[in-house]
């Protein structure tokens, strides 16, 4: 037996912590977490607080805003979703999640105490560090929001060191919007909170009309967005487009517009090649993009 | 690297020595329509039933690193919660006896993304690290491109590898264990005429080869040509089938589906190789497919492999075999496709 060959076990070698970028056993390796409360927003949306179990990795869980974790439960599926909460509250997550698929339409029906997998955090994010000092421009539209929910906790929490903040946020009808009960705290913050619905109901009293009107009253504001003001813009590629548009023809350098994209994910890690953009990973590049580097996608927008 | 010459016959003892391991090999596998003979890789019992002369397997070799479906995890279920257990599906290492230097590179190109690069693929080092692989010179075949990619002869990722000089083995070594290996044969270092006949015999074969693609500014002439109809036009006769991807050698997207099971109680996640020229590839939940069309999809393969891989590690995720072109039912190459986007220039 003398050429019987040696068994070689990966996982034995590699050392360290769990959980590290480049550590072979943290790939399939999910933290335990629970579904705390559900909070439904509208008649597609819940909010979802999830609490990972063990309070040493609910510290140790990290991330930055713009930042997606993949959600699993076992025998129904696992998807990407944008962390919706302050990054201060570390593993005390919340995200957003509208019903549309298998794992989604599941999730909208099960009840508090649930068990879910949490991996992540993955991909780029918001560099909001580099925004202090700056106005910001949050701009989102439909389900937009929930990614713009996470920066715009991050710089409440720290709301002296940014200037003007504005959010312009745009629905289909005002039955879609979400958060609603948060506009007033967002206000009091000092946010310049502007909400537009494609089509009123007879209790809207709000404005009607598109994003891109509101966004063009804002412009009209300041002479020129080139020196002190960085956006974020989530929401469908049409808006994207437009919005994106505007804010170039009004000086934003392309450096200083963030986008984050969406594609379909199957792992999250660099290793299933289907959030390819051209040949760009969303999950590991993205989600977070600058418009220069969109602008250089292949059939990105 | 190490060179060393042994006698034809003495192949079957090597075989012999190692039989102690599983072996995987060229089998022959029948005849297509043409009488044209048809191989593939499998497990095998015994030195004769190794086609080693073989041309080209219809199947790559990913099918040990990569299974087409593999189950990447299982669950228990119990009243309140879950557990999730891992099994990286590897017990035992495998002997490959007899792959040609194409396969060999796809595996380093394989290596390069899914074990060097951030987020290791586990399911993947654990069979690539215990692949103990004895690679074997070939002979060109008609849809053979590999010279045009530089993939023709292999310097590394295998244990040892043979050339046939006539009556003999040329040898070069590349780990401990193939090195302790052939100390159990009768093995001669090479003298200056077994040199010559293996300079001889490599300069021999790239002359048979006979089709290329001009690879020169590949990676800036597909940015530049994304737009080109000439991909309207493939797209048009590609059947969105997949099996270019399928038979693939470096091919590794993948679909992931959970099941649970009828007891209610054990869930399992597997995970199984996709293709992105299917239609569902990039469809995201509500609807939205952002590559529709069967052309923005055959697009996207040769983007990815020839700008993408190339951008992220400086060579392109194509080894040239030809088995994509041979497998595909409308006869789309790679060779012609190519040409066809480089256009007149
Ligand atoms: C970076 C990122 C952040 C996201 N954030 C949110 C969020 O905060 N809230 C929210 O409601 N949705 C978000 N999505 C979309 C969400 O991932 C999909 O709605 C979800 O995958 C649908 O899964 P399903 O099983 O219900 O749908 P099905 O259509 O049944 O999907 C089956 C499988 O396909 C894959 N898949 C399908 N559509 C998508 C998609 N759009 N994106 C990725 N994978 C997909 C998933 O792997 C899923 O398991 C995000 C997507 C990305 C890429
Ligand atoms: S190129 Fe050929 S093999 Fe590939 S999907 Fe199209 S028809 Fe099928
Ligand atoms: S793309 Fe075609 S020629 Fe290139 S490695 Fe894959 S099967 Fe071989
Ligand atoms: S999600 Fe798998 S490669 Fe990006």
């Amino acid at each position: 037996m003398q050429n019987k060959l040696n068994f070689i076990d990966i996982l034995d070698q590699t050392s360290g912590a769990r959980g590290g970028k480049e550590d072979p056993g943290s790939f399939e390796y999910t933290l335990s977490a629970e579904i705390t409360s559900i909070y439904p927003l509208t008649a597609t949306e819940k909010l979802y607080q999830i609490q990972i179990i063990d309070p040493d990795q609910r510290k140790r869980f990290s991330f930055r805003p713009g930042q997606f974790v993949m959600l699993e439960l076992p025998g129904i599926g696992e998807a990407p979703f944008s962390i919706s909460s302050s990054p201060i509250r570390h593993g005390d997550i919340e995200l957003c999640i509208r019903a549309v698929g298998n794992l989604t339409n599941f999730l909208a029906r099960v009840e508090r105490g649930t068990r879910v997998g949490i991996s992540g955090p993955f991909g780029t994010h918001f560099p909001l560090e580099k925004m202090q000092g700056q106005d910001i421009l949050l701009i989102g539209g439909g389900l937009g929001i929930v990614p713009l929910r996470s920066p715009l906790l991050a710089v409440l929490e720290n709301r002296s060191r940014y200037g003007r903040v504005d959010i312009m946020y745009g629905a289909k009808t005002p039955a879609e919007l979400l958060f609603t009960y948060q506009y007033e705290e967002w206000r009091r913050f000092d946010i310049e909170l502007g909400i537009t619905v494609d089509q009123a109901d007879k209790s809207w009293h709000g404005r009607t009309g598109l994003i891109t009107e509101l966004l063009q009253e804002r412009i009209s504001q300041t002479p020129n967005l080139r020196e002190n003001t960085y956006a974020i813009v989530c929401g469908p590629p049409v808006m994207f487009h437009f919005v994106c548009k505007m804010l170039t023809e009004a000086g934003l350098p392309m450096q200083k517009m963030f986008v984050s994209l969406e594609r379909r994910m199957h792992c999250g890690r660099g290793k299933c090649c289907r959030c390819n953009i051209g040949s760009t990973y969303t999950c590991l590049d993205g989600p977070v993009f600058d418009y220069w580097s969109v602008m250089n996608l292949k059939e990105a927008i | 690297m190490i060179f060393k010459v042994f006698k034809k016959e003495e192949l079957a003892r090597l075989h012999e020595l190692l039989a102690v391991n599983i072996i995987v090999g060229p089998v022959s596998k029948g005849n297509d329509r043409n009488g044209k003979p048809l191989y593939d890789f499998d497990v095998t019992y015994d030195f004769n039933e190794l086609a080693l002369d073989y041309t080209q397997t219809v199947h790559s070799p990913k099918r040990f690193v990569l299974p087409y479906h593999e189950t990447l995890s299982t669950f228990s279920i119990t009243r309140d919660g879950w557990k999730k257990h891992v099994d990286l599906n590897v017990y035992r290492p495998l002997v490959f006896f007899g792959m040609h230097a194409c396969d060999i590179n796809a595996l380093n190109k394989l290596d390069l993304v899914l074990a060097q690069s951030t987020y290791p693929n586990p399911y993947y080092m654990g069979k690539r690290k215990n692949l103990f692989i004895i690679g074997m010179g070939c002979n060109p075949e008609p849809q053979c491109f590999c010279r045009s990619m530089g993939t023709d002869s292999v310097l590394h990722g295998f244990d040892l590898f043979l050339t046939d000089l006539g009556g003999k083995y040329f040898a070069e070594i590349l780990s401990a264990t193939a090195f302790d290996l052939l100390t159990q044969l009768t093995c001669q270092d090479p003298s200056a005429k077994d040199l010559a006949l293996y300079k001889h015999a490599t300069k021999e074969k790239s002359k048979r080869y006979t089709a290329t693609v001009d690879t020169s500014d590949l990676t800036k002439i597909l940015d530049l040509e994304f737009e080109s109809t000439a991909w309207d036009a493939w797209g048009e006769k590609c059947l969105s089938c997949g099996t270019c991807a399928n038979v693939c050698p470096t091919c590794y997207c993948y679909g992931v589906d959970e099941h649970v099971d009828p007891d209610l109680k054990h869930a399992s996640k597997i995970k199984s190789l996709h293709s992105c020229n299917l239609i569902d590839f990039a469809k995201v939940a509500g609807g939205h497919n952002f590559r529709p069309t069967s052309a923005s999809r055959l697009k996207y393969r040769y983007y990815h492999k020839h700008r993408g891989f190339v951008e992220a590690f400086e060579e392109s995720l194509c080894v040239g075999c030809g088995r994509c072109g041979a497998a595909c039912l409308a006869d789309i190459t790679p060779p012609e496709v190519i040409a066809s986007v480089r256009g007149k220039e």
